[in-house]
C-alpha cells in the first residue's frame, strides 16, 4: 500500500447552462495521504463542493459532466469504473457528509433505518446483526440512549445530533476517506466544537483520511494537515498547514487572512478584495485573480501563471514567485503587504442613551387543542436590559434560539413585547400605536441576514429604496427622491445605473449594500443589524463591515448588532451583551467581555471559536448537550445544566446581576449575588 | 396520533352538522314557492296544500329544522315525490354501483399514472418524458362525454368485446372505469412527475446516492416515499369527487349510480331526493378528506409525531 490514498489529476467538471459552459472545476490536481486531513479552502462558488462531488462521481447529470481527469483511489482509476462498481466505492471506501444536516436526512425514515441501510449495503449484514452495528455507531458518534434514538425521525433531533447521525452513516461502511463538505457551517459555535472534536477522535481511532471542504480559516487551522486554496475553479496554492498559516504566499490567500475581522483590527478598515469572484462561464486568459489583485501587472492579465515550487513541498500559482520575472515587474506595483489597510480612527461618542430597554419580555403562547387554549409559553426573551448611546454599537451575541433576533424585533415593535419598556429618545415605544408609531419608524430601521429574500424580487432598486421615503413622507418631491436615491447608491458604493435593475442581478454583497441604502433612505438614528454578514463570504463580509463602520462615523448612527460571530463583535462593537436562553448573562465593553470573560457560558463560547493564530493554544471548554427548549427552561440559572462550574444553588434560583466593574456585569453565583 | 384522530373526528362532526343545516335551507332558497316549483304552475291548489303538509312546509322554520335533523339522526331522509319510496332505500340501491365505479376508476388511474409519472420524472427531457406528458395532456383535454362514446364505438360496436351500457357484470364496468380512469391518470401522472422531480433534487437523495445505494432503492425507498405525500392528498380529493357520483360518465353508460340519480331527480323535480344527494356528496367529501388527512399524518412522521409543547397546532 502506498502512502497516497487519493490522487486527483487534471480534474475538470463542466456545467451546461443557458449562459454557456460553466467550468466549475478546471484542471484540479491534488493528493491526499492515508490518514491525513486535507483541507480544500475557498469562498462560495469556487468549485470546492463540485470537486468533492466529482470524486464521488455524483455530479448532477445531465447538466453537469466530468469532462477530463483521473481520480485514483489506491491506484485504481475511479473514472474507469462502471456505475455499479462506483456504487461499491460510495459509502464504503469513500463516504461523505454534507453542510445541511437538516435536509440531508430523509424525513420519513427513522435514523436507525438510514444508518442500517448502509450497513446492509456494504457489510452484508442483516436483521439483528445490522441493528447491533447501528447501535454501536450511534454510540460511537456520541448520541445518548441509542436504543431509544434508533426509532426516531430526523425532525426529533437537534441540528448537532443530525450531523452526528450523518457521521454515523458515513462511518457505517468503514471508509478510507471521509469527504466532509462544510460539516459545521450550519451549526452553532459550541456545537461546531463538539462535532469537530468528534471527527478528530474518530479519525484517530479509524485512521481514515478526511477531505475537509470549508470556507472557514479557523476550522482549517484546527483540523487540517495540509491545505489547498481554490479560486474560480482552480487550486492556486498548496501547502502544509503550519507553513500556510505562518506565511500564506498567494495574494488571494493573504487577502483572506487580512479581511478577517478581529479585536486587533479595531479602529482600522479591514482589507478588502475589491470586486467579485469572476463568472466561471467565461474564458480566462491570464491569472483568474488578476482583476482583483492589488499586485497584478500586465503579465498577470495576459498569461496564466504556472505552478511555482517553494520550499517544503509548497506550490503557488502566481507570477510574483517567478524569480526570473522579478526584474521585469514594474517597481510601482511592489507594494509591501499591508495587512490593515488605511487606518481610520473611529470617532468615540458618548452621550445620553438613544435607546433604553428595560426588563423586556417576549413570551409566545403555545396553543393546543380544538379551542386553542394556551397551555404554556415559549420564553423567547425573558427580562433583558440594554441601552445604546448615540453613535455607538452594542452587539447582542448568542447561539441560535437564544432570542437575540426576537429582541431586535421587539425593540422595533415588529413584535409587541409582553412586558417591559422600550424608550427611544425618552419616548415609550411600547405605548405608541397605529399612526403615531408608524411616523416614528423612520428613526429605527433593520437590516436582515438574507438580503435577497428581504427585497421584493419584482421591484426595481429605485422603487425599493424610494418606498420607505414615500411611505414615511421623507421626501415629498419626486425629483428630490430621485437625487436622494443616487446619493444613497454613491454612499453605499454602488453605481447609479443600479437603480434601474432588479435584485436578482446583483451579488450577495451588492444586495446587502442595497438593503443598507434602503435603510438609510429614511434617515434613521438606530439600525438593528440582524446577522448582516452571516450569509456572505469572508472578503465580502469585510466590505460590508467597512461600509457599516464608515456610515457610523459619517452619520453618527447607532447599531444594535445581532450576531453569533464573536470576531465581528470584537472588530465592530463597543459593548457586548451575551445571551443564553432569553436572558443576558454577561454585559460589558468589548475589551472586558472578550478579553476577561467571567460568565462560564461566555468563556465556553469564546473558547469554542476555532483560532487561526497557531501560537496561542488554549483549552477548549466543551459544552455538553444542546440548548434546552425555551418553552421549559431549566430552573434557576438556565445554564446550570451545561455549566462546568454548576453548584447546588444554581438550580434553585436565578443569580442577580453582579457588577464586576462600572461597565461589566454578569449573572453568576461565582461572583457573589448582590440582592 | 390519538389526539389527532379525535380532533379530526370532532371537526368532521361539526362540518357534517353545518352541512346538514345548509342543505335544509337549500329548499327554502328555491325562488318562489317550492311546492309550486315542484308541482308546476298548472297544479291544483289542493294538491299543493297536500304536498306542503306532507313536506311539513306549513310549519314554522325552526320546527321544520328540528324534524329534519331528528329525522337525519334516525336515517330518515324523507320520501321521494316521484316513486313514494323512502329516500334512504333509493340511495342504498345506488351507492354500491357508484362505489364500484369509483374504486375501479381510481385503480385504473393509479395503474396508469404511477409508471407513467415515475418514468417521465426519471427520464426527464427525453422522448419518454415528452411522450408521457403528451399523453397526459391528451387525457386532461378529452372530455368524458366524448371519451365514453369513443370507447363504446371501438370496443362495443366495432370489436363487440364489451357491453354498450348498463350494469350487468364485471365486463360492463370496464369501459366506464377506463373513461374515468384515463382522465384522472392524466392529472395524477403530471402530479407524480412534478413531486418526484422535486424530491429527486433534495439533499437527502444525494445522501442516499452517496451511501452507494442502487438507483431503484434511491427512487423507490427514498424519493418516491416523500413524493407520495402530496399525491395522497390529490388522490383523496379525486376519490371524493368520484364517490359523489361521476355524473357525466354514469349518464353516458347508463350506470345506475348516484350521479344518474341526481340528474333524474332534477328532471323530475324530486327535491327531497336532490336534497338527500347533496347531503350524501357533502358527507362523502368530509369522510374522504378526513381519511386523507389521517393517512397523510400516518405517512409523515413530522405530522404524526408533532412534538408536544413545540407550538404545533395539532
Amino acid at each position: 500500500m502506498s502512502e497516497i490514498l487519493l490522487s486527483v489529476r487534471g480534474l475538470s467538471t463542466h456545467f451546461l447552462t443557458q449562459g454557456g459552459v460553466v467550468r466549475a472545476v478546471d484542471d484540479v490536481s491534488f493528493d491526499i495521504r492515508r490518514g491525513e486531513t486535507f483541507a480544500l479552502l475557498g469562498e462560495s462558488g469556487c468549485g470546492k463542493s463540485m470537486t468533492s462531488l466529482s470524486i464521488m462521481r455524483l455530479v448532477p447529470e445531465p447538466a453537469g459532466r466530468i469532462v477530463a481527469g483521473e481520480i485514483h483511489l489506491d491506484g485504481q482509476n475511479l473514472m474507469d469504473l462502471p456505475e455499479a462498481g462506483m456504487r461499491r466505492i460510495r459509502g464504503n471506501r469513500i463516504a461523505m457528509i454534507f453542510q445541511e444536516p437538516m435536509t440531508s436526512l430523509n424525513p420519513v425514515l427513522t435514523i436507525g433505518e438510514q444508518i442500517a441501510e448502509t450497513v446492509r449495503q456494504h457489510r452484508r449484514l442483516d436483521g439483528a446483526a445490522a441493528r447491533g452495528v447501528v447501535l454501536d455507531l450511534l454510540d460511537a458518534v456520541g448520541i445518548p440512549d441509542p436504543r431509544q434514538r434508533y426509532g426516531e425521525y430526523p425532525h426529533q433531533l437537534s441540528g448537532g445530533m443530525k450531523q452526528r447521525v450523518m457521521i454515523a452513516i458515513a462511518l457505517a461502511g468503514e471508509p478510507d476517506l471521509l469527504i466532509a463538505d462544510e460539516p459545521t457551517t450550519a451549526l452553532d459555535v459550541t456545537i461546531q466544537a463538539q462535532v469537530l472534536a468528534l471527527l478528530g477522535d474518530l479519525q484517530k481511532q479509524t485512521g481514515m483520511a478526511v477531505l475537509l471542504i470549508t470556507h472557514d480559516l479557523g476550522v482549517v487551522a484546527g483540523m487540517a494537515d495540509s491545505v489547498a486554496v481554490m479560486y474560480a475553479g482552480q487550486i492556486i496554492e498548496r501547502a502544509g498547514k503550519e507553513a500556510f498559516f505562518r506565511d500564506p504566499r498567494h495574494p488571494y490567500s493573504r487577502k483572506l487572512f487580512d479581511s478577517l475581522p478581529d479585536v486587533g483590527k479595531r479602529g482600522h478598515q479591514l482589507a478588502v478584495i475589491h470586486g467579485a469572484v469572476p463568472s466561471l462561464a467565461r474564458e480566462f486568459k491570464g491569472c483568474r485573480f488578476a482583476e482583483r489583485c492589488d499586485e497584478a501587472w500586465d503579465l498577470c492579465h495576459e498569461q496564466a501563471p504556472r505552478w511555482y515550487d517553494q520550499e517544503g513541498g509548497r506550490q503557488v500559482r502566481c507570477h510574483l514567485l517567478d524569480p526570473t520575472l522579478a526584474a521585469r515587474r514594474p517597481a510601482s506595483h511592489a507594494a509591501p503587504r499591508d495587512g490593515t489597510g488605511q487606518a481610520q480612527p473611529c470617532r468615540e461618542h458618548g452621550q445620553a442613551p438613544l435607546l433604553e430597554v428595560e426588563n423586556i419580555k417576549v413570551h409566545f403562547p403555545i396553543r393546543k387543542g380544538l379551542l386553542k387554549r394556551t397551555v404554556g409559553h415559549v420564553y423567547a426573551v425573558d427580562g433583558v436590559n440594554l441601552s445604546i448611546a448615540r453613535g455607538r454599537t452594542v452587539a447582542l451575541v448568542g447561539e441560535s434560539g437564544c432570542g437575540k433576533t426576537t429582541i431586535g424585533k421587539a425593540i422595533l415593535q415588529l413584535i409587541r413585547p409582553s412586558a417591559g419598556s422600550v424608550r427611544f429618545e425618552g419616548d415609550e415605544l411600547t405605548r405608541l400605536r397605529g399612526e403615531a408609531l408608524r411616523r416614528r419608524r423612520s428613526d429605527f430601521q433593520i437590516i436582515f441576514q438574507d438580503p435577497f429574500s428581504s427585497m421584493n424580487p419584482r421591484m426595481m432598486i429605485d422603487e425599493i429604496i424610494q418606498e420607505g421615503m414615500v411611505a414615511l413622507g421623507i421626501e415629498k418631491d419626486a425629483a428630490a427622491r430621485r437625487s436622494r436615491v443616487e446619493e444613497l447608491l454613491d454612499h453605499v458604493g454602488l453605481p447609479r445605473e443600479a437603480r434601474h435593475r432588479y435584485p436578482h442581478e446583483f451579488s450577495g454583497g451588492q444586495r446587502q449594500r442595497i438593503c443598507i441604502a434602503r435603510t438609510l433612505a429614511v434617515r434613521p438614528k438606530l439600525i438593528v443589524c440582524d446577522e448582516p454578514t452571516s450569509a456572505l463570504d469572508i472578503s465580502v463580509q469585510a466590505q460590508i463591515l467597512n461600509l457599516l463602520k464608515q456610515l457610523q462615523n459619517e452619520l453618527g448612527l447607532s447599531y444594535l448588532f445581532i450576531t453569533h460571530n464573536l470576531s465581528v463583535v470584537g472588530y465592530l462593537a463597543d459593548e457586548v451583551a451575551v445571551m443564553y436562553l432569553g436572558r443576558v448573562v454577561e454585559y460589558g465593553t468589548v475589551q472586558e467581555v472578550l478579553e476577561q470573560p467571567r460568565h462560564p457560558y461566555t468563556q465556553a463560547l469564546l473558547s469554542a471559536i476555532p483560532v487561526i493564530d497557531q501560537t496561542t493554544r488554549r483549552e477548549v471548554i466543551r459544552l455538553e448537550g444542546d440548548l434546552p427548549s425555551p418553552s421549559s427552561p431549566p430552573s434557576g440559572c438556565h445554564f446550570h445544566t451545561r455549566c462546568p462550574h454548576a453548584m447546588p444553588v444554581c438550580s434553585q434560583r436565578y443569580p442577580q446581576s453582579t457588577a464586576l466593574s462600572d461597565t461589566h456585569r454578569a449573572h453568576c453565583f461565582l461572583y457573589g449575588d448582590e440582592e | 396520533m390519538i389526539h389527532l384522530l379525535l380532533s379530526r373526528l370532532v371537526s368532521a362532526l361539526v362540518v357534517i352538522f353545518g352541512v346538514s343545516v345548509l342543505v335544509f335551507f337549500l329548499i327554502h332558497l328555491v325562488p318562489g314557492d317550492p311546492v309550486e316549483v315542484m308541482l308546476g304552475e298548472t297544479s291544483l291548489a289542493a294538491d299543493r296544500e297536500a304536498l306542503r303538509q306532507s313536506l311539513g312546509l306549513d310549519l314554522p322554520v325552526h320546527v321544520q329544522l328540528w324534524h329534519y335533523l331528528s329525522g337525519l339522526l334516525q336515517f330518515d331522509l324523507g320520501t321521494s315525490l316521484y316513486s313514494r319510496q323512502p329516500i334512504g332505500e333509493i340511495l342504498l340501491e345506488r351507492i354500491p354501483a357508484t362505489i364500484m365505479l369509483a374504486v375501479a376508476g381510481l385503480l385504473v388511474a393509479v395503474v396508469i399514472a404511477f409508471p407513467l409519472g415515475v418514468m417521465a420524472a426519471l427520464r426527464k427531457d427525453t422522448a419518454w418524458d415528452t411522450g408521457a406528458m403528451g399523453f397526459a395532456m391528451l387525457g386532461v383535454s378529452i372530455p368524458n362525454f366524448w371519451m365514453g362514446p369513443l370507447l363504446i364505438m371501438v370496443f362495443s360496436l366495432w370489436l363487440g368485446w364489451l357491453p354498450v351500457s348498463g350494469k350487468s357484470g364485471i365486463d360492463s364496468l370496464v369501459l366506464p372505469a377506463l373513461t374515468l380512469g384515463t382522465a384522472m391518470a392524466a392529472i395524477l401522472s403530471r402530479m407524480i412527475r412534478m413531486t418526484l422531480l422535486e424530491q429527486l433534487g433534495e439533499d437527502y437523495v444525494r445522501t442516499a446516492r452517496a451511501k452507494g445505494l442502487a438507483p431503484r432503492q434511491v427512487v423507490v425507498k427514498h424519493a418516491l416515499r416523500n413524493a407520495m405525500l402530496p399525491v395522497i392528498t390529490l388522490l383523496g380529493l379525486q376519490l371524493g369527487a368520484l364517490l359523489g357520483g361521476a355524473v357525466i360518465t354514469e349518464i353516458v353508460f347508463s350506470w345506475p349510480g348516484v350521479g344518474q340519480l341526481i340528474v333524474e331527480s332534477i328532471h323530475r323535480r324530486d327535491y327531497p331526493v336532490v336534497q338527500a344527494c347533496v347531503l350524501l356528496i357533502s358527507l362523502t367529501y368530509v369522510v374522504v378528506n378526513t381519511l386523507t388527512d389521517l393517512c397523510y399524518a400516518w405517512l409523515d412522521p413530522r405530522v404524526r409525531l408533532a412534538r408536544k409543547g413545540a407550538g404545533e397546532t395539532y
